[in-house]
């Protein structure tokens, strides 16, 4: 076990924990955000994607040690009313079925648009591609991310 | 306006109309989960009237509509209170919705799952609404001393129009509460349905965006510990031993134990699958903790031999066995052919199929097939169980808590009413959660530790503990005559350990000369509902092949396809064909129009299906375009025949899902077995659906015919996979007969 002070979300959170806990968990377990979601701790679906500094990341690959000083973000850290642009390109094209991807979608996609501010349609396709959603709401993703665009 | 007696619900109806007489103030404890959305911006009220189940009335206007079924994605959470909302009279933004926990003596059939929601809730909701209207118009009667005849409403607010009396719902909902509950109610025209109809966002939306708890991973309480299972790593295999004397040395570990999740002499229900029965929990402080704990167990192994359970069911209790045996895809492919060669079991015939095929001008015969595939539903499967001598509070994802409640008591030995269900939101379902194995096994676990538990399934635990979609073989055959009309049809299907076959669905009904034939081989890889069970597979193989048909005998697909509905229509052969024909080619008429069928631009290559099932009809016309020499989904339009829809724009939503997941289990669904193991165990080599699969644009059109509401998570799933290979065959020249087509076989 070892403390670490990471910046979460703005606000300095100290953990105690095994240095090889995924920063998932860490989120989790210990600091109770739970809109971070587990999806396959592989990489492969994309739920759980966070920023780390601007860039978008696998939570479940990202070793609480490796973070250091750098910014985290988490989908709670967007806004918490629902108010950021991609939040609410979202409601507007009423995405989410079952809903559970869609922080990692939605981490994802304002990562994009934050190196990308008018992506095309192979762009959204290049950068979303992690995110699965397995409802298969991906018309209604890319109908989001294009009205967040000109938003 | 139709009249209904209320007696279908009346008992949950009384139940609580006697928990609030004289207008009794709730508990506010309940009350504490029931905050306003801040979207809503809606002021809570300081009193809340139970008039039914279902409804709760604020004194200031506001109502809490409670949502009775698990919801799993399909949008029930808003399209049943908006039912109930359309009788009650009120304004939508004047709404709550709260998801109920399990409660069978209050509501009805708190079931998720074939596409029977809003088809089987449409009555009772309807009655929850319109009861709740008439018992405050009696209360305005009584109030203002006149006859309750001439008390009208509109969106929350009681007229009469003699006295120009008017009072809100919330003024008048504690004199309602007591007001006996009514014999009948009116029931709306749905002419006159004035939310009905209309789209409204998801209920939960601002909740999904911004991250709130809501799923069965989500639930935590003060000292809850994880849970993870081991468990087999074949098919087949049964535990023997395990050390866990490092195990139980690691950090944050509380305990390792063995459960058995259904004990040798326990009569099974439907939906009491349970692959491995016998498991390793490791209990400790923290997921991550836990997990690498639980790769630390030395577990041991051992092929188990052939055992039997007991089956309940309406034929009353059957035994099942299931056979030994480390089983190879390689193997079930050589058997499945071998079974195909035979004559199967007869399940219908209509003239005399054997002639037709002697006489036929032009034979066509066909075989298709699939593999097993995994429902991989985004949040792993998890729940959370509290046990203790008193009670089992258990909470999280389940379609199915009615039967898990079941199972529950039977194993834990305490009455249904000491069992407390609360159903969370779910990250998706897709059938498998029907199958509430893993909240057994939470509670055995909580029992037997003696603390509040969560059991969390890895993805690859969730992946590899079976119930999967069966593995399917079908044989289609056609006889033409020389003017090329149908004049036989044969289909012999079959599958590990079940077969897809519909039977009596179309073509059924339409040829003169008809036999279908089915067949199973037993199989210890377990298996259960998967979106559209059966349809799945039997849509894709028989409406490829109506295809392949139509093209043999010269005719347009469609137009092949109506003439057999027409048939089918004005003169059915046989009397169990379980279609409407009309509606059938009510939707393949609409998709025609809708898509612009025989006016493909250059270069788009269409192809058409279309099927029945979950009392639906559902057609698709499929766009391919090639770019770059790969094929390109360009537009996929839909036709939906589901009579009324509540929420268009979630049912339009729900249909574009559908689209997309059938487009990538047909493409790429396939799990495979050596020697008992499953070859895939997470999404990076199990492949579904991704964005730049999905097709540019999806265009849904419903068919409107006013009449009570049918299925729609199921329906548009099936023909898409068949417009897809007939669609790819149109862009490529090459007919798919195998899933995944990825393989281009």
């Amino acid at each position: 076990m070892a403390i670490f002070n990471l910046n979460i979300n703005g606000k300095m959170r100290e953990v105690d924990v095994d240095p090889t806990t995924p920063m998932l968990w860490v989120l989790r377990d210990h600091l109770r955000l739970l809109g971070t979601k587990y999806g396959c701790g592989v990489s492969a679906c994309g739920a759980c994607t966070v920023h780390l500094g601007d860039v978008a990341v696998r939570s479940c690959q990202l070793a609480v040690s490796e973070v250091g000083d750098q910014r985290i973000t988490t989908i709670e850290g967007l806004s918490k009313d629902g108010t950021h642009p991609v939040q609410k390109a979202w409601l507007e094209h009423d995405v989410a079925q079952c809903g559970y991807c869609q922080p990692g979608q939605i981490m994802t996609a304002v990562a994009l648009l934050n190196h990308n501010p008018d992506p095309s349609d192979l762009e959204i396709d290049e950068a979303m591609y992690g995110n699965l959603c397995r409802c298969g709401t991906y018309t209604r993703i890319k109908a989001a991310i294009k009205t967040a665009a000109n938003s | 306006m139709t009249v209904v007696k209320t007696t279908f619900n009346r008992r949950s109806f009384l139940k609580s109309s006697v928990l609030a007489s004289g207008g009794m103030l709730l508990g506010f404890s309940w009350m504490a989960s029931c905050k306003a959305s801040p979207a809503q911006g809606l002021t809570l009220p300081d009193e809340w009237f139970e008039i039914n189940a279902y409804l709760k009335i604020g004194n200031n206007g506001v109502v809490t509509i409670m949502s009775p079924n698990p919801e799993f994605g399909s949008n029930v959470k808003t399209s049943m209170p908006m039912i109930v909302a359309e009788e009650l009279d009120i304004d939508w933004d004047k709404v709550i919705v709260e998801q109920a926990d399990f409660h069978p003596e209050r509501f009805d059939r708190q079931f998720t799952g074939g596409s029977q929601g809003i088809r089987q809730g449409w009555d009772p909701l309807r009655m929850a609404g319109a009861t709740a209207r008439q018992m405050l118009r009696e209360a305005a009667a009584q109030a203002w001393q006149v006859p309750v005849e001439e008390i009208t409403t509109s969106a929350g607010i009681l007229y009469h129009q003699n006295s120009g009396k008017e009072a809100g719902y919330g003024e008048m909902a504690s004199a309602a509460a007591s007001i006996p509950v009514p014999e009948e109610v009116e029931l709306k025209d749905p002419k006159d349905f004035k939310i009905i109809g209309t789209s409204r966002k998801n209920v939960d939306g601002l909740k999904m965006v911004t991250g709130v708890p809501l799923y069965g991973l989500d639930y935590y309480k003060e000292g809850t510990l994880t849970a993870m299972i081991v468990h087999p790593p074949a098919f087949g295999m049964k535990l023997k031993s395990f050390d866990d004397s490092v195990t139980r040395t690691m950090p944050g570990i509380r305990d390792v134990l063995r459960i058995k999740t259904l004990l040798d002499d326990y009569e099974r229900g439907g939906f009491d699958t349970d692959t491995f029965p016998d498991l390793v929990a490791v209990v400790g402080n923290s997921t991550w903790e836990v997990w690498k704990a639980k790769e630390a167990l030395k577990v041991e192994w051992e092929p188990f031999e052939e055992y039997t359970f007991k089956m309940g069911g309406f034929r009353g209790t059957q035994t099942v066995t299931v056979p030994a045996g480390l089983e190879n895809t390689s193997d079930h492919q050589a058997r499945m052919a071998e079974m195909a060669s035979k004559p199967g079991r007869e399940v219908r015939r209509d003239g005399n199929p054997e002639q037709a095929f002697k006489n036929a001008a032009k034979v066509i015969e066909r075989t298709y097939t699939s593999p097993f595939c995994v429902h991989c539903s985004m949040e792993p499967h998890n729940f959370f169980a509290h046990v203790t001598e008193e009670r089992a509070e258990v909470a999280g994802p389940v379609q199915a808590p009615e039967f898990v409640e079941r199972t529950l008591s039977a194993r834990l030995g305490m009455p249904l009413e000491k069992i407390d269900i609360q159903l969370t939101r779910m990250g998706g379902g897709f059938g498998r959660r029907a199958y509430g194995h893993y909240a057994v096994e939470a509670a055995l676990i909580s029992q037997q530790v003696k603390a509040p538990v969560k059991l969390v399934y890895t993805r690859e635990d969730d992946m590899t503990f079976g119930i999967y979609r069966p593995a399917y073989h079908m044989v289609y055959r056609a006889a033409l005559d020389s003017d090329n009309n149908l004049i036989g049809f044969h289909v012999r299907g079959g599958g590990i350990p079940e077969s897809a076959l519909h039977a009596n669905r179309f073509p059924a009904g339409s040829v003169d000369n008809y036999l279908a034939e089915d067949w199973s081989i037993p199989s210890n890889i377990t298996v259960g509902a998967f979106r559209a069970p059966g349809s799945n597979f039997n849509a894709t193989a028989e409406q490829s092949f109506l295809d392949e048909v139509a093209e043999a005998a010269g005719k347009d697909p469609i137009e092949f396809r109506l003439e057999l509905m027409r048939r089918a229509q004005e003169n059915p052969v046989g009397e169990r064909n379980d279609y409407d024909a009309a509606r059938y080619a009510g939707v393949l008429e609409l998709v025609r129009d809708e898509s612009g069928w025989g006016e493909a631009a250059p270069g788009v290559h269409r192809g058409v299906a279309a099927y029945f099932c979950h009392n639906s009809y559902v057609a698709h016309v499929l766009d391919m375009v090639m770019e770059n020499g790969k094929p390109v989904v360009e537009r996929v339009s839909c036709a939906i025949d589901c009579g009324i829809v509540v929420n268009p724009d979630g049912a339009t939503n729900m249909a574009e899902g559908a689209i997309v997941d059938g487009i990538g289990v047909a493409m790429y669904g396939n799990l495979s077995f050596n020697d008992g193991v499953p070859d895939k165990d997470n999404l990076d080599t199990y492949e579904l659906s991704r964005i730049s699969d999905a097709p540019r644009k999806i265009d849904v059109h419903f068919v409107k015919n006013g009449i009570d509401p049918t299925g729609m998570g199921e329906p548009p799933f099936p023909p898409v996979m068949a417009a897809l290979a007939n669609a790819l065959y149109s862009a490529t020249g090459k007919r798919l007969y195998h899933q995944p087509f990825i393989n281009g076989a």
